[in-house]
């Protein structure tokens, strides 16, 4: 398996007036064409992973790595210009909330379309074409009429989906999820993941999925990432999750109530001051 | 069966819009009754439309066998809290928790108010150190608790809940169901929870109404969702989706 991404000892950190928070602290791991997921609780460090990777973390922030390439790219040390090719085109991420993440002011159609002339020299009717067409890969029934609405006009599911469709109309090779469907409903949870899980294994993408949902990433990914205090506490291929040995993974998976396991009070985490070691 | 809610041929209408459409429910006292459905079924409008927070266009809502129409009064305050689903909107981001559990005191004439602050914050877990913080030092999970502590400190007998547990993570979640749980047998009370978590509802209530478009399309025990007898296709597929993602099972998306 060819690799894609190396992240080796990424520290993220967040000086703060009460002294310095370190988010992320020491996360090391390899991607392939394959689906990682990244699970833990607010405050793990999961999203700030992600966010690190994509060149996201806020200013005041301080990054540092032994090595977080993509491809043989530096990411820490790549001119901004390259950078910008880069996102958007080979590396894409799609964010929580459709309402908050896509333009409140520029219809749907023309976001995707400034997405792809961005990246790609394409004539307007090309562009508006293909947009059309990614629009109906990721299931909207009516690509031409949710072209010319706003975000403000559309249901959450199917923001999700115009975001997914600006995520994956350049073609990036990496895409990263960040709790792509904890904004929605049950129902269309599944609908935007049965779309998301097609195009990820038709263009052979690879994929980072971030969620504090264990039981969801596993059954959504190849190899999940137990995060805890800014570390990765366990690696577990999905399949294994039933063997999970660190307690804290443990009771992540315990701790949804499930239908018919009549379990009162439910288990709680009991949180070890040794896991944030 | 003594109905402490109950709602009779209710509607609420927005411009128009049928947000709830000719919804009949009976809640028993100390009961824990859930409401599930998608975003837009209506559910969060019939608590709303219970605390006086929708306009009702038809059909009567009696609480304690009062008929309630128009502003509600203190008693019913008293007797009916709600908590709500986003505990970072629900709190005065510049009011310490200390202020915050002091006000319903104050409005509805509780003496004695230093010690119920202090009992309310110890009832929901969080320490005597909370009490002059500001919700912004406080967590998801803390925040949620303080509100639920101060719809208790009121000694209500109905608590509405919109969702209580649906901004936060699943490990905390465990933690706010198992308060709400613990509170809700100490004090006998009478629960009428939103969610649309199947899991979390059937752990929590006793029976259950599954809402669609404003309409209540099926009303089950938990023991009949646990056992599959199902009769509507809608609550079916709310119980696929409940169980996860499967690849091969995936719906067809439409």
């Amino acid at each position: 398996m060819s690799v894609l991404l190396t992240v080796e000892d990424l520290k993220v950190r967040f000086p703060t007036r009460t002294g310095v928070v370190e988010a992320v602290r020491g996360v090391s791991f390899a991607l392939g064409r394959e689906r990682l997921g990244i699970v833990g609780e607010s405050g793990s460090g999961k999203s700030q992973t992600g966010r690190a990777i994509m060149g996201l973390t806020p200013p005041q922030a301080e990054v540092t790595a032994k090595t977080l390439s993509f491809d043989g790219i530096d990411l820490l040390n790549v001119p901004p210009k390259r950078l910008r090719d880069l996102r958007g085109k080979r590396i894409a991420m799609i964010l929580q909330d459709p309402k908050y993440s896509l333009n409140p002011v520029m219809s749907i159609g023309r976001q995707i379309v400034e997405t792809l002339r961005q990246h790609e020299k394409v004539s307007r009717a090309e562009a508006r074409e293909r947009t059309l067409d990614m629009l109906a890969a990721v299931q909207i029934r009516d690509p031409k009429r949710v072209f010319d609405l706003y975000p403000h006009e559309v249901s959450g599911g199917m923001g999700q989906r115009a975001m997914i469709a600006m995520m994956l109309i350049a073609g990036p090779e990496l895409l990263i999820a960040d709790e792509p469907t904890s904004a929605l409903d049950v129902t269309v949870q599944l609908e935007v993941l049965s779309i998301l899980d097609k195009l990820v294994s038709e263009r052979g993408m690879g994929l980072i999925f971030v969620s504090h949902d264990l039981r969801l990433v596993s059954s959504f990914c190849d190899r999940v990432l137990v995060m805890y205090a800014g570390r990765i506490v366990e690696e577990i291929a999905a399949l294994d999750l039933a063997n999970a040995k660190h307690p804290y993974t443990q009771g992540l998976l315990n701790c949804m109530p499930v239908i018919g396991a009549d379990r009162h009070p439910l288990p709680v985490l009991d949180r070890k001051p040794e896991w944030a070691l | 069966m003594t109905a402490v809610v109950s709602l009779e041929n209710l509607s609420v209408v927005f411009d128009g819009f049928k947000a709830l459409d000719d919804v009949s429910v009976e809640i028993a006292a100390g009961e824990s009754f859930g409401l599930v459905g998608e975003s837009g079924s209506g559910k969060s409008t019939l608590l709303r439309a219970i605390a006086g927070l929708a306009p009702t266009s038809a059909g009567t809502i009696r609480v304690e066998g009062h008929t309630l129409e128009g502003a509600r009064d203190k008693a019913f305050y008293r007797a009916v809290q709600m908590v709500f689903q986003d505990p970072y909107g629900s709190l005065h981001p510049r009011q310490t928790i200390d202020r915050q559990l002091a006000e319903p005191l104050a409005i509805h004439g509780f003496g004695d108010s230093e010690r119920r602050i202090l009992t309310a914050l110890d009832e929901v877990g969080l320490g005597s150190g909370f009490r002059f913080r500001y919700p912004h030092q406080l967590s998801g999970g803390q925040r949620q608790r303080v509100a639920i502590a101060r719809a208790l400190i009121l000694e209500p007998t109905i608590l509405l809940l919109d969702e209580p547990t649906s901004a936060l993570d699943a490990s905390v979640q465990a933690e706010v169901l198992n308060l709400l749980e613990e509170v809700r047998r100490q004090r006998r009370l009478t629960f009428l929870m939103v969610s649309h978590d199947l899991g979390v509802v059937t752990h929590m209530c006793d029976r259950l109404a599954v809402m669609q478009g404003g309409r209540v399309v099926e009303r089950l025990t938990s023991a009949d969702l646990v056992a599959g007898r199902i009769a509507e296709d809608y609550t079916l597929n709310l119980m696929v989706a409940s169980k996860g993602f499967r690849r091969e099972a995936a719906p067809a998306p439409g």
